[in-house]
């Protein structure tokens, strides 16, 4: 009581200082860079200002991107967080195995892009295992197709994004006082119940959330869209617009305005679902005192 | 679930938790009780006895170790809670946080598919009683602790359910609006007609409410019996000292007759009444504080002298430390004012000497 009194009081409190690098550390490595960006994409080689995005809203290899890689992110969103929903519910209860399967569910996030992009491509490929199986076994003896198309790029965006999203809602839901539930069956709610009138709602927030960081990730894919893909047809994402105008045509200026729409369209999601997230109840999960 | 029961019956109920070191240990060991409709049943037991534990088992949130559970003839102990259908208040509240209180109220009426002009006339009938008027629309988190406690109880009558169990449901409010809760309670408990299991570890709440009062400890039971008997007459020291039997005497005995027991220890010489069957030399007297007369004139039958150590001022009457010359300390009250280190003669009725068997025996 009596130290919250003097730090009330006190005129300047100096642990604020130990926020300083960081403040430099974002100041030179993100802002300056964005704002560097920002005015660069302005500076157009042809045109006025806005050249750089009226070619981008006029060009036919270019605006379609934001479509090609909405088309992949927000699908590979829902299926990650779909899917991590119902499997962190039922990891909620500590078992012995509950360990184990974290555990396995949790590896994808060791590897990297490149190392599940080349696994995939063996696994998944017209001679992959996963074909030969289902043909050997005539499950499904058409040709299969799961690389090099939007398939592809698919699977690996859930398989890298899953653990994620996984680990992400198991500790909004461990975070959920388990004697709310409990008091819910007292009143005659059944399991299906509990979970649509106790955990759905306090996890709305923590799902929101969620669906942001995992969408912000799959929405830059770039190195699964190329190994994976067909980058010059389906699978031409945004990233892989900004990357040819940098590094094919040097024209840094339209790979500067390509970031920022890319940045916008990111914002724009985020921000809806940001906004749906202020309709629940977001104070601490306790159901009383202590 | 049917929303009614001539009996519930306990047969052994215990309940095992893997304690310190991974050894097993009873927090809930062979209870034994059978609940009549209507009936109102205190769990009387110091904190850690077992209470919260029995209350989950009989609600369906924690399963047996061992024993079973009837509900006139069909066994419920495997049942899920939401099939047994029996109200809660939870010691700790369990609030839905993200629920109005009024919605908090109406979660179990709305499970129960009611209509909702139903809930509505529900709800407000049980905040009313519960005085809750005008705070429907907070959440929880904006309510006051003693408040959170109102709203437990509410919406646990609300469905009124055939059996309503409650863990400590006064433990957070102020004196006054305790003893008013506690009225309602009775009350509420005598219009529906419904039973109640009511944890406490006050006993004069278990005294003023229970038609018959479970005392426990360590996970056993200890006595099963109406609130006079509880009081007048502990089955043990155990329930003794938990029912305000302050001074418990370790003498000797020097002789019994019938249940009359002569024992002595120092200058002390005590006649009382035996409760239990003594074995060995040596036996424990329990006497409660306001059973002791002061200042009766010496040589009497159980008359102590001594002079009073210390004085405790406690409105109606005041607790009086009276030390023997053999150092012995006895705890009474009387509504006398007294000086410290004046000399006094107590009396201790024959009849209110409870004798127990040796506490180390
Ligand atoms: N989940 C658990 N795991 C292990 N031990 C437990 C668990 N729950 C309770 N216990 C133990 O069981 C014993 C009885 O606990 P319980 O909660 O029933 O006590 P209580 O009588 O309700 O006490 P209080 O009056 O303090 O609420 C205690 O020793 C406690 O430590
Ligand atoms: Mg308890």
């Amino acid at each position: 009581m009596t130290q919250a009194h003097a730090l009330a009081r006190a005129p300047f409190d100096r642990t604020l200082l130990l926020v300083v690098p960081a403040a430099a550390f974002m100041l030179l490595l993100f802002i300056y860079p964005f704002l560097y960006g920002l005015g660069l994409s302005f500076e157009p080689k042809e045109g006025g200002a806005l050249g750089n995005y009226s070619h981008f809203f006029t060009t036919d290899n270019l605006w379609p991107t934001i479509w090609t890689t909405l088309r992949l992110a927000l699908p590979a969103t829902l299926i990650n967080v779909g899917l991590a929903l119902p499997i962190a519910y039922k990891m909620r209860i500590k078992t012995r195995y509950q360990r184990w399967i974290t555990t396995i569910l949790v590896v994808p996030i060791t590897l990297g892009t490149v190392l599940i992009a080349e696994g995939a491509l063996t696994y998944f490929g017209p001679k992959g295992w996963l074909s030969q199986t289902l043909q050997l076994s005539h499950i499904y003896d058409g040709p299969i197709r799961l690389t090099h198309n939007y398939w592809g790029v698919l699977i690996s965006l859930v398989i890298s994004g899953f653990p994620f999203a996984f680990l992400l809602i198991l500790s909004y839901i461990t975070g959920i006082d388990p004697v709310l539930a409990r008091a819910a069956a007292t009143l005659g709610a059944d399991p299906a119940a509990q979970f649509r009138h106790i955990y759905l709602p306090l996890l709305a927030p923590g799902l929101a959330m969620c669906f942001c960081l995992a969408f912000v990730q799959a929405f830059s894919v770039f190195p699964s869209a190329v190994l994976l893909g067909s980058p010059a047809g389906p699978t031409r994402v945004i990233s892989i617009a900004a990357y040819e105008a940098a590094f094919e045509q040097y024209d840094y200026s339209l790979a500067s305005a390509i970031a920022m729409i890319m940045g916008f369209v990111q914002l724009l999601i985020v921000a809806a679902v940001l906004g749906l997230r202020n309709l629940f109840y977001r104070g601490p999960v306790v159901g009383g005192k202590g | 679930m049917k929303h009614d029961f001539q009996a519930l019956r306990l047969d052994a109920v215990t309940r095992r938790f893997a304690g310190a070191g991974g050894k097993a240990f009873n927090a809930l060991q062979e209870l034994t009780l059978t609940i009549k409709r209507g009936e109102f049943i205190a769990l009387l037991g110091p904190s850690g006895c077992g209470k919260s534990t029995a209350l989950n088992c009989i609600a369906g949130l924690l399963p047996l170790s061992g024993g079973s559970i009837w509900l006139d003839a069909t066994r419920i102990d495997t049942l899920p809670p939401e099939k047994r259908g029996f109200g809660m208040v939870f010691q700790n509240y369990a609030l839905f946080p993200h629920m109005s209180v009024e919605r908090n109220v109406g979660f179990g009426l709305r499970m129960r598919g009611a209509a909702g002009s139903e809930i509505a006339r529900r709800v407000g009938r049980a905040l009313k009683l519960v005085q809750l008027i005008g705070q429907e629309h907070k959440l929880p988190g904006q309510l006051s602790g003693g408040q959170q406690q109102r709203v437990a109880i509410a919406r646990a009558i609300v469905i009124e359910p055939p059996l309503i169990l409650m863990d400590e449901p006064l433990s957070n409010l102020d004196a006054k609006l305790r003893l008013e809760t506690r009225s309602e309670i009775r009350r509420i408990h005598r219009e529906l007609g419904r039973s109640t299991v009511y944890v406490t570890h006050d006993q004069d709440e278990a005294l003023s409410l229970a038609d018959r009062i479970v005392v426990m400890k360590d996970g056993v039971v200890q006595q099963i019996a109406s609130p006079q008997e509880v009081y007048g007459e502990p089955a043990n020291l155990a329930v003794a000292r938990f029912m305000g039997y302050r001074n418990v005497l370790d003498m000797a005995i020097e002789a019994q007759n019938g249940d009359r027991v002569t024992l002595a220890a120092g200058n002390i010489r005590l006649i009382g009444a035996r409760k239990q069957a003594l074995v060995g030399e040596r036996a424990s007297v329990a006497i409660r504080p306001e059973e002791i007369a002061l200042g009766e004139g010496p040589g009497g039958e159980n008359t102590i002298a001594g002079h009073v150590d210390n004085v405790e001022y406690c409105g109606r009457d005041s607790l009086i430390d009276v030390m023997t010359p053999s150092g012995t300390r006895l705890h009474v009250r009387a509504p006398t004012h007294i000086a410290l280190g004046e000399s006094v003669h107590v009396h201790v009725p024959v009849e209110r000497a409870l004798v127990y068997a040796d506490e180390s025996a």
